[in-house]
């Protein structure tokens, strides 16, 4: 056992299982000051603060992995006893707080008991206890505490009830950590069990136990209910997992069960223990149940479900328009007015269209990343979440996805950047990933306007779109929408595999959402994406500006600049208004020309040139190649840059009739038109596969901690898109539509 | 004895064995079901394919499939 000294600072770890306000009261000590970081090697959150003790004394708590038990089978739940138990790399432990479920107290007393064999001082955070009336039960706090030997502090942590006396009882633990280490509580009698502990101890390595034979004795237990023949976990060393793996086989050739001897002796000692301190009337009908007969009822909850998800959807799809209006407006206004102080010149453009621009590319984000976030904390905060996972359970699962993958992949119908931070709300690392695979392949908002200008483009320009161009848009949702399917099929059955991992969902009591945890939550997110997809999203807007720049070839401006003073000194001359607006027609034209003519011959051009063999085959010119480049930085660039490229100028939308009979009149060399119907097809399928989108590769770089998985998902949609692009474009001409 | 699975809505029932997969089994046992344990089935959600139980106070979901490996006695 290590003694604090005054000197050092000492580490609080608050454990709990799940849905027991384990990070309110995380948040509550520490004012809401928390560091993130995440724990090594794994990306799985990790919160960190300080606190100040009364005697003006400082503390680290960290927060631990919510949880059931410490018993593990992936290496996501071994965090849970590294952190508590203080297993290298983690630092050990002064002091563990467990928030415990007052309404639910003997499940959560597994926990406990798990923790208190582990050899550090425990505090018993007994929370909710606001609901105990509610449901019936009443306990006695006291008795409690004589039964498991440590502080039993009651809670109403929503309410900042109980905060002061839990303080109060964690600076009393550090001075005199014995009043919180009673030692083991329940003992297995001598006997075939207590061998198989004594054994499987005997080689729990030094820098686990660190010295301390309750310690030990607990690993051993924890190793002979962890150990599995199927399950690696990395960090455990691998004689303490063989000895028990050995030890549970031979409990089995002998007929018993190991894991109903330990499990069952534990709860043993908890009935017991809850039956001394626990009243319980009669159930009554808990709010929860009245709210379940409602939004579980087999018609009516699924109604309000798909009501419930049409406003997240409305609000993302629709709702943050004018919010994103008024945030481009905004740019452009910097941008205009940063370009007035700058006056022309390679500074000037630099700042407006490369560092402007960029910043309102990831700027631009936040409205969407902001709602779903928001609606994402109140339905896990009110408990609702763990229904939505229930009632998609068997949709999901069919296409290999988690059923909490629901709610990302509708919002993949707004925008993937704020879908893929959502995958969170999944434990399992290989669900949040085959969930991020999938999810670009949702038709986004960023494609509509390419779809609406590529659908108007395939009817001459006098006509007007009818019944099949409308029918054609939701052919394109249908298609991103069955793809991302299969897609996650087929990685869930080859690549993302994953052991099956029964569906066994606690569903928490409902409760009202508590703002401050909800929109600390949401601050934390936006914060997060700022700062590590903001920086990439800024320097790729910043490297397209550039490839679309550069090089400037002065011998081919020089006739436009010639032209251009021409213009203007007939302009300076020219009196009256009649004979000033042709020429400033003139000069409007000629901008536009000479911008077209510099995108023509930058790299962006040059590469579109490049990869004019590559894109041939599926339909595509040159032209469509610059604007497969440019859009990488959002999808919707492509319609812009064929303004650009087009002499139309870059303001334009999808509906410029200007720009679609540009697009009509566009040929080949040898007299084709470019953009036949069979082309605009070819190029949806491509722009519906495609990950043409860096920020989703930055939020996936963010979210998976590495550029492996992001060149994966850029790889492979770009394959699909070109095999399937490649597809459409060689049937139809086999059937003759050119 | 039946298994939980085919419980109807609102029947309560005490908890006999538990069997299937050594994972499963021991997660189920983890969170308080263990045999001897009294247990109502609150309701079917068909379309999740899920049957929602209490246990200890606790509400818990499980699939149809796994259920089946909850052997319980009607009370």
């Amino acid at each position: 056992m290590r003694t604090t000294t005054a000197s050092s600072t000492p580490t609080i770890v608050i454990a709990g299982n799940p849905n027991t306000g384990k990070s309110t009261v995380f948040n509550q000590l520490t004012g809401g000051r928390a560091k993130i970081g995440n724990y090594p090697g794994i990306t799985v959150e990790r919160s960190s603060g300080r606190i100040i003790l009364p005697g003006g004394r400082m503390a680290t708590i960290e927060d631990s992995p919510g949880t059931y038990s410490l018993a593990s089978r992936s290496n996501e739940e071994l965090l849970a006893l590294e952190s508590i138990a203080g297993i290298d790399p983690m630092p050990r432990a002064d002091l563990v707080i467990v928030t415990v479920d007052a309404s639910q107290l003997s499940r959560n007393l597994y926990l406990v008991l798990q923790i208190v064999e582990l050899r550090v001082p425990v505090i018993v955070a007994l929370n909710m206890t606001d609901t105990l009336l509610e449901s019936g039960q009443q306990i006695d706090v006291d008795c409690l505490q004589r039964e498991l030997g440590v502080p039993v502090v009651p809670m109403m942590a929503r309410r900042g009830r109980g905060l002061g006396d839990l303080v109060r009882v964690i600076d009393q633990v550090l001075q005199t950590p014995a009043m919180a280490l009673p030692g083991w509580r329940w003992e297995p009698s001598p006997g075939p069990l207590m061998d198989d502990i004594h054994d499987v101890a005997a080689v729990v390595p030094d820098s686990w136990h660190q010295g301390c034979e309750d310690r030990r004795r607990s690993l051993a237990l924890w190793a002979l209910l962890s150990a599995d023949a199927e399950h690696h976990l990395a960090g455990v060393p691998q004689a303490l997992l063989q000895q028990a793996t050995q030890r549970r086989q031979s409990a089995e050739t002998a007929g018993r069960d190991l894991d109903r001897e330990i499990i069952e002796g534990r709860y043993r000692w908890i009935d017991s223990c809850v039956s001394r301190c626990l009243q319980e009337d009669p159930r009554r009908v808990s709010m929860t149940d009245r709210v379940d007969r409602v939004l579980l009822h087999p018609g009516l909850g699924l109604a309000l479900f798909v009501l419930m998800m049409t406003v997240v959807f409305q609000a993302l799809f629709t709702g943050a328009d004018p919010i994103i209006g008024l945030i481009e407006e905004g740019v452009a206004r910097v941008g205009q007015a940063a370009g007035a102080a700058l006056g022309p010149g390679l500074f000037g453009e630099f700042v407006v269209n490369g560092v402007i621009d960029g910043v309102g590319a990831f700027v631009v984000f936040l409205p969407q990343i902001l709602m779903l976030f928001l609606f994402i904390g109140l339905m896990e905060d009110s408990g609702y979440m763990a229904r939505v996972a229930v009632l998609m359970d068997r949709v999901m699962k069919s296409m290999g996805l988690h059923g909490r993958a629901f709610v990302p992949m509708l919002s993949g119908f707004a925008c993937a950047v704020p879908a893929i931070m959502a995958t969170r709300t999944m434990e399992r690392r290989r669900d949040r990933l085959l969930t991020m695979m999938a999810l670009p392949l949702m038709t986004c908002s960023a494609r509509l306007p390419v779809y609406g200008l590529l659908i108007a483009a395939m009817v001459p320009p006098s006509q007007e779109g009818g019944f099949a161009q409308g029918l054609l848009m939701a052919f394109m949702y249908l298609f991103g929408t069955a793809m991302a399917l299969i897609v996650a099929w087929v990685m869930s059955k080859t690549m993302l595999r994953g052991s099956y991992i029964p569906l066994v969902i606690e569903m928490p009591p409902y409760r009202l959402p508590h703002w401050p945890s909800v929109s600390r939550m949401v601050m934390r997110r936006v914060s997060d994406f700022m700062k590590t997809a903001g920086t990439i999203i800024l320097i790729g807007s910043i490297i397209i500006w550039a490839l679309l720049t550069f090089p400037r070839d002065t011998a081919l401006q020089a006739p436009f600049e010639q032209r251009q003073q021409q213009i203007e000194r007939q302009l300076e001359s020219a009196s009256s208004p009649e004979l000033r607006s042709p020429l400033e027609d003139q000069l409007d034209a000629l901008q536009r020309e000479r911008a077209s003519a510099m995108t023509r011959q930058s790299y962006a051009g040059r590469l579109g040139h490049a990869i004019e063999p590559l894109i041939e085959p599926l339909g595509f010119d040159w032209k469509i190649g610059v604007g497969i480049i440019s859009a990488f930085a959002a999808r919707e660039v492509f319609v812009s840059t064929m303004g650009v490229v087009f002499g139309v100028g870059e303001d334009v939308d999808e509906e410029s009739e200007d720009l679609r009979s540009k697009i009509w009149a566009d040929k080949w060399p040898d007299g084709r038109r470019v953009f036949t119907p069979l082309v605009c097809l070819s190029l949806m399928v491509f722009f519906a596969l495609a990950c043409q989108c860096m920020s989703t590769l930055a939020v996936v770089r963010r979210e998976t901690g590495g550029w492996g998985w992001p060149a994966f998902m850029f790889g492979y949609m770009t394959i699909l898109a070109w095999a399937a692009s490649f597809l459409v474009f060689q049937t139809g001409r086999l059937f003759g539509f050119a | 004895m039946t298994s939980l699975d085919q419980l109807q809505e609102g029947a309560t029932a005490t908890l006999i064995s538990v069997d299937g997969q050594p994972t499963l089994r021991r997660r189920l046992m983890e969170m308080g079901l263990l045999p001897g344990t009294p247990l109502q089935l609150i309701r079917r959600l068909d379309l999740g394919g899920v049957l929602e139980l209490e246990v200890r106070r606790s509400r818990l979901s499980l699939r149809h499939a796994e259920a089946m490996h909850l052997h319980v006695a009607a009370t």
